[in-house]
């Protein structure tokens, strides 16, 4: 039984994708990396649940 | 360049009479290696009265001494065998750590924030002192033969037991024994020569570890830095010892060159960035790697391994020598109990499973820290900085920030534990040493819990109007209320008793049943399973 949600959530799906592009415009690549990575810890110690990091990592791995 | 320490004790070669005897002589026990871990079973063992052999292959103490923390739990058991408050007066008493990015202050943890113990968190003291006091302590004992210059040259496998030949400046001789225990630390010889594969890790990295004399005012706790401006890019540790010594660990990477970076005039380079100029003397400097690795497993027949000849950790935790005290206290009233007849080797073989987790346990802890302090990849060092970034301002990073996860007991979930039949809440825990509390005797002069549980089964029952209970044979009961009392309330709410509630306690001091209600009968079943008898 998976425990990650990958139905969309956002009610608006462009302007959640637009933050994130807004977050990194006019960043060298190096800061925009750095950056990524602080925000994957925020975000997943907000989710706060192993298992559903754990299959977070797995798609993500699995798309690249 | 060697440097060569000031503090050895040297203690004199004695010709054994089994060396001149006719035909081999056999002995219970012997335990090869005089380092904490084979000093501390081997009295455990003498004062259960069990008579002991000693071989170490030196005859003096304090040469490439490295342990300096010694932990809650070991001082616990260092104190049953008699030498706990002596090394507490004489080391360094710290609970206090705090950890650097750059040259600020990330945070400070405090490892023991609980009142009521009797063993401060830590205390920083030269190996060579603690085993100082335990030969002191082992010369006292009349069944314990230590025999220095003693080298262990060859081995043949008994079906019930192990012959040795043993090197000494009089010549080889030979010796049996029921038990051998090899202490004989990570390059241990009794390990070569059984032919065991000791596989792991190693680690790339190097670090360089000093230790130096200087009047100093630096506050008594533990430092870590991560890139410090005074080393640039790394990570660094500093600690006090007695006497005015410091120990200070730099990381150096993986390329540093042994040989140039053992130089004196290099070393003091870097330590003058560390200490900011001011006089400093060195008293040791040694480069070194680490490995995480261990036996499949500890018991192979009746040749047993302990300490860091069974398993081998990173420094940063301070799990070594520590755990293999520990190692020490679960086999001793184990083996003690098999050699009086009361348990067979299934109890033997609970030191594999109990001692085998604990491994794993340190091992997987020192892993990671050693992971987070020098990741392997650009990747991970980017992972590992976001942590460092986001520790300042939330509390989630702090709490990954890995400056090495100092030794704490290990929980034995373990089939010597009788399972709870109703839940309890407290701090104690099955499986783990009884947490330590503060309790008053009858004449109101202080005592503490684990004071008074000296290395018997021991069933503690809280009194309950005029009941007493009985404990079954080989078990001692301690009553609290009636000889000892609980004034302070901090007994009753580490143990959360009630009225009539009963607990049993291994010789180690690790609790392995309870109940709210004592029970003569599910008492000695109980304990009949804790000796797998």
């Amino acid at each position: 039984m998976s425990k990650l949600v990958t139905a969309s959530q956002f009610s608006d799906p462009d302007a959640a994708y637009l933050a994130l592009v807004q977050a990194r415009r006019n960043l060298p690549d190096a800061a925009a990396a750095e950056l990524d990575t602080r925000l994957v810890l925020i975000l997943a110690n907000h989710i706060g649940d192993l298992e559903v990091l754990r299959e977070a990592i797995t798609l993500a791995r699995a798309t690249g | 360049m060697n440097y060569a320490r000031k503090s050895v004790y040297s203690y004199d070669y004695r010709r054994s009479p089994d060396q001149a005897a006719s035909a081999t002589v056999r002995r219970p026990v012997v335990v090869v290696g005089a380092g904490p871990v084979g000093l501390a079973l081997a009295i455990d063992l003498a004062e259960r009265d069990v008579p002991v052999v000693l071989l170490d292959d030196a005859d003096r103490i304090g040469e490439g001494s490295r342990g300096i923390c010694w932990s809650k739990r070991t001082l616990e058991i260092l104190d049953r065998l008699g030498v706990g408050e002596r090394l507490v007066a004489q080391g360094v008493t710290w609970k206090v750590g705090k950890v650097f990015v750059g040259d600020d202050l990330l945070f400070s943890f405090d490892l023991l924030p609980e009142e009521g113990h009797k063993m401060p968190a830590f205390i920083n003291l030269q190996q060579f002192y603690l085993e100082k006091a335990l030969v002191d302590r082992a010369l006292e004992l009349k069944n314990l033969d230590l025999r220095w210059k003693n080298r262990v040259a060859g081995f043949d496998r008994l079906n019930d037991g192990a012959r040795l030949v043993i090197e000494t400046p009089d010549g080889p001789y030979r010796l049996d024994a029921d038990w051998l225990i090899a202490a004989d630390g990570a390059r241990s010889t009794v390990r070569s020569l059984l032919g065991l594969v000791f596989a792991g890790v190693t680690f790339e990295e190097k670090f360089l570890i000093a230790d130096v004399r200087m009047a100093a005012d630096f506050p008594t706790e533990r430092r870590f830095w991560f890139a410090p401006t005074f080393h640039a890019g790394q990570s660094a540790l500093m600690h006090r010892q007695p006497d005015d010594v410091w120990r200070i660990d730099l990381q150096l990477g993986p390329d540093a060159d042994p040989a140039v970076e053992q130089e004196p005039s290099r070393v003091r380079a870097r330590l003058d960035r560390v200490l900011k100029a001011g006089e400093y003397e060195l008293e040791w400097v040694s480069l070194y790697t680490f490995n995480c690795r261990r036996l499949d497993r500890f018991v192979h027949d009746r040749v047993i391994f302990v300490g860091d000849a069974a398993h081998q950790v990173s420094p940063f935790g301070a799990r070594g020598a520590n755990s293999g005290i520990q190692d020490a206290e679960n086999l001793a009233w184990k083996l003690a109990a098999v050699l009086k007849g009361e348990a067979g080797d299934a109890l033997v073989a609970s030191y594999d499973t109990e001692r085998m987790a604990a491994a794993d346990e340190n091992i997987g802890h020192s892993t990671r820290s050693t992971d987070f302090m020098s990741p392997h990849s650009r990747a991970e060092e980017r992972l590992r900085d976001a942590v460092l970034a986001l520790a300042g301002k939330t509390e989630f990073a702090r709490r990954m920030v890995n400056s090495g996860r100092l030794s704490l007991p290990s929980t034995y979930d373990t089939f010597l534990s009788t399972p709870d039949e109703t839940p309890f809440a407290g701090t104690a825990r099955l499986g783990a040493p009884l947490p330590d509390a503060p309790l008053s005797r009858a004449d109101n002069s202080p005592t503490q819990l684990l004071e008074n549980l000296q290395g018997e089964f021991e069933l503690i029952y809280v009194k309950n109007g005029g009941e007493m209970p009985r404990a079954p044979d080989g078990v001692a009961l301690t009553v609290i209320g009636e000889e000892l009392f609980d004034r302070r309330g901090l007994f009753a709410a580490r143990l959360d008793t009630t009225p009539g509630a009963a607990y049993l306690v291994r010789p180690d001091q690790h609790l392995c049943a309870r109940w709210r209600k004592f029970d003569l009968e599910a008492v000695a079943r109980a304990h009949r399973r804790a000796l797998q008898r």
